[in-house]
């Protein structure tokens, strides 16, 4: 079957032989890292644009609309043309702005939240860099975009950036706690931190962490959405409020860098939850057979569960910003303690001390 | 006024880092206020203290042009003073100028004027309904209020051949009789409606999220309410029974079968719920109307010129979309009225604003806003 692994290992293959011809082979320890960020780079960017238009066109359904239909066919080259307007668009700075936070903000905002795709496995051995300790570097770089926010709000010298930008801070610095906590109990059966073991101990296992860790799957969902400012959890951007929150003084491309970073946030998040709940790369239990790729599997997981995500945007009014942090601090904080206490009851008793 | 306001921004403490009142600006160009309304917000972080409202970026001074225009010439302006509901105020200046004139309308336009307004009324409703919504955050339901009112512009549209300003209730009837069809049309639309109408309800009305921004928030305590002046959906959120429909009806209302919808908590939520209550009632006002609804003259017989007998005058209210809509007519026995007067719902319901937002959070300012169901034009006139 043609896996993601022999993708990997025939470019592996040919690069080597490129290096040994080109005799550069001491090198590749540099060349090689570069390849794969470019790769995955080249990866994201289509792919965010894919999710651009896919969430009009599910905003367009639920709202019983068109969405998008003139630029290429079913308006896929619709993104294309906003992007190409938005990097040729005058870029507007407000005269008073903190200059070096204000330049720096947006990049930082991007950057940091793909640098998460580095552990992400697409499929076996599919993976930039299999981290021995994945899913803690996926939540402290993704945390960085706090300080992003922050700085682009306090730096656009605007109030209303200035209230999202701590909105933004209060509300991610709360929920990265639940988002931790809801890993953990994984982390305690599995044994490892590495998003590749995880999905390798599901294979044995026979079973995907969905079913008995269907609590933390919705503390952890919740808390993405919290983490990557999406409806109901906007607030740092609620249009209503706060015009565009944290970007509003941010236009052409710095703008796109925060839409962008917004939408790959989306896409790490739904990436470690299907790592982590729904296998990974692995097939369905009865359609193991068939023969698709892992990182076909893995694709159509993730767009499930952006589809998911994307339809809670499209469904619920915003909360208030104290009823959010009560409901991160009240609710979701509690019981994501109880799952943990919960699990580690249930293995005890089914496995007894020192089980792994 | 701003100016004003700054200055009355005192630093506090003694350290070179003192705390000082987040003075905010809302509008007159901001997404969430409902037009060009500008609102002067003093924050203490997210905590609200003061709302003060700055009128004025719509005054058209509609209040003046009538004095130099003749009476049926004014009915195209009152179709600007609420745009989203202009067929009521065409009706509250034309049943005023009729009292005021002694002119009965024909049965037959009164029927057709009660259609008319009671599916303006939905109209209306539909819209405020995406636009608190979206206030609030859920971006859907508008979609769905306009895809709807896009039927019933339809059908004003083929009766009227306008869209958003008729100037179609004139005085003395109504502009021209309806076609043939209109009468299966809007049946079938009101049957196509009504389950439309538990859809918006099942999306929002007991969704936990929009229950935790609107329930318990914004409250009018009754009593506050009427001596504010709040009328309305608004007031009878609060409990009280003052639909001028049932109060002291004009048309046919008292021909007709309908609730007064009354919610009791006074809170956002009520008034929400009081509209959506109202959208049914309204429904089943159009479906009686439409019953009773007999061939006959559309227009009364009427001077050329209309003049009003001199030193005359005449308050007359009806329900509109918004609360009660008032029409104060001085005549001086000339074509033009001497003194024209509208008192709308939308400038005596903001002044609550600033009571009902004090220590709650800045999100709520547009929540009430919302709920209030204020139209700028009706405020600045």
């Amino acid at each position: 079957m043609f896996t993601g692994e022999n993708i990997v290992q025939i470019v592996a293959v040919f690069l080597n032989w490129a290096y040994a011809q080109l005799g550069i082979s001491f090198l590749a320890g540099v060349i090689n890292p570069i390849i794969s960020a470019v790769v995955m780079f080249g990866f994201i960017a289509v792919f965010v644009m894919f999710l651009v238009w896919m969430e009009r066109k599910v905003s367009a359904h639920m709202q019983s609309r068109i969405g998008p239909n003139r630029v290429g066919p079913l308006g896929l080259l619709q993104t294309v043309a906003d992007a190409i307007k938005l990097t040729i668009k005058e870029d507007v700075k407000p005269v008073k702005r903190d200059k070096i936070p204000y330049f720096i903000a947006p990049i930082v905002a991007f950057v940091a939240t793909f640098m998460g795709m580095v552990v992400i496995p697409f499929d076996k051995g599919m993976v930039v860099q299999d981290l021995n300790v994945g899913i803690l570097y996926i939540i402290a770089i993704t945390g960085f975009t706090v300080i992003a926010i922050l700085t682009a709000g306090w730096s656009s010298n605007n109030k209303f950036a200035l209230l999202g930008g701590f909105r933004s801070a209060a509300q991610i610095i709360s929920y990265e706690v639940p988002l931790v906590l809801s890993v953990v109990p994984i982390i305690m059966i599995t044994g490892t931190l590495s998003l590749t073991g995880i999905v390798e101990y599901q294979h044995q296992a026979g079973y995907w962490f969905i079913l008995p860790q269907f609590f933390a799957f919705l503390i952890f969902i919740t808390s993405a959405t919290a983490e990557a400012n999406r409806a109901p959890f906007d607030i740092p951007e609620a249009e209503s409020e706060l015009i565009g929150g944290f970007h509003t003084e941010y236009s052409g491309v710095k703008f796109a860098m925060f839409f962008l970073g917004e939408y790959i946030a989306v896409v790490v998040s739904s990436a470690v939850a299907v790592t982590l709940f729904f296998g990974g790369w692995l097939p369905l239990p009865f359609l193991g057979s068939l023969p698709i790729p892992g990182f076909i599997w893995f694709l159509a997981k993730l767009l499930l569960v952006i589809y998911l995500i994307m339809a809670f945007r499209w469904t619920f009014p915003r909360l208030r910003v104290d009823q959010l942090m009560d409901f991160g601090w009240k609710v979701l904080l509690p019981i994501s303690i109880l799952n943990i206490l919960l699990t580690a009851a249930v293995w005890l008793l089914l496995y007894g001390k020192g089980a792994q | 006024m701003t100016d004003l306001l700054l200055s009355q921004v005192k630093v506090s403490g003694e350290s070179q880092f003192g705390t000082d009142e987040y003075v905010v600006n809302l509008g007159p160009q901001h997404p969430a206020t409902h037009g060009v309304l500008r609102l002067i917000v003093k924050l203490d972080g997210e905590t609200v203290k003061e709302t003060v409202p700055i009128l004025g970026y719509l005054h058209r001074s509609i209040e003046k042009i009538c004095e130099n225009r003749t009476y049926p010439q004014c009915i195209t302006y009152t179709d600007r003073i609420d745009y989203v509901s202009a067929m009521s105020v065409n009706l509250a200046f034309a049943i005023a100028t009729e009292k005021l004139m002694n002119i009965q309308s024909p049965a037959r336009a009164e029927w057709l004027r009660m259609i008319f307004v009671e599916l303006q009324r939905l109209a209306s409703h539909l819209l405020w309904m995406g636009a608190f919504a979206g206030d609030i955050g859920a971006l859907t339901p508008f979609l769905y209020g306009l895809r709807e009112r896009e039927r019933i512009l339809d059908l004003f549209e083929m009766t009227c051949g306008q869209r958003l300003t008729y100037n179609y209730i004139r005085i003395g009837g109504v502009m021209i009789d309806i076609l043939p069809e209109f009468v299966p049309k809007c049946l079938a639309f009101l049957d196509y409606f009504e389950p439309k109408i538990d859809e918006y309800e099942d999306l929002l009305t007991y969704n936990p999220i929009f229950l935790e921004r609107t329930k318990g928030v914004g409250v009018i305590e009754s009593e506050f309410g009427i001596n504010a002046g709040v009328c309305g959906p608004s007031l009878r959120g609060s409990g009280i029974a003052c639909d001028v429909r049932k109060q002291q009806p004009y048309l046919y209302y008292d021909q007709v079968k309908f609730e007064e919808c009354i919610e009791t908590a006074g809170d956002c939520w009520s008034r929400y719920k009081v509209r959506m209550r109202e959208m049914r009632e309204s429904v089943s006002i159009i479906r009686q109307s439409l019953e009773r609804l007999e061939p006959g003259p559309i227009e009364a017989k009427m001077p050329p010129v209309l003049k009003a007998p001199v030193n005359s005058e005449i308050y007359s209210r009806i329900e509109s979309s918004r609360g009660e809509m008032g029409v104060y007519l001085v005549g001086d026995g000339t074509a033009k009225p001497w003194k024209a007067k509208f008192r709308c719902a939308s400038f005596s319901n903001l002044y609550v604003l600033d009571q009902l937002t004090k220590g709650w959070k800045v999100a709520d300012i547009m929540a009430v806003l919302g709920s209030l169901d204020m139209i700028v034009p009706e405020v600045d006139r």
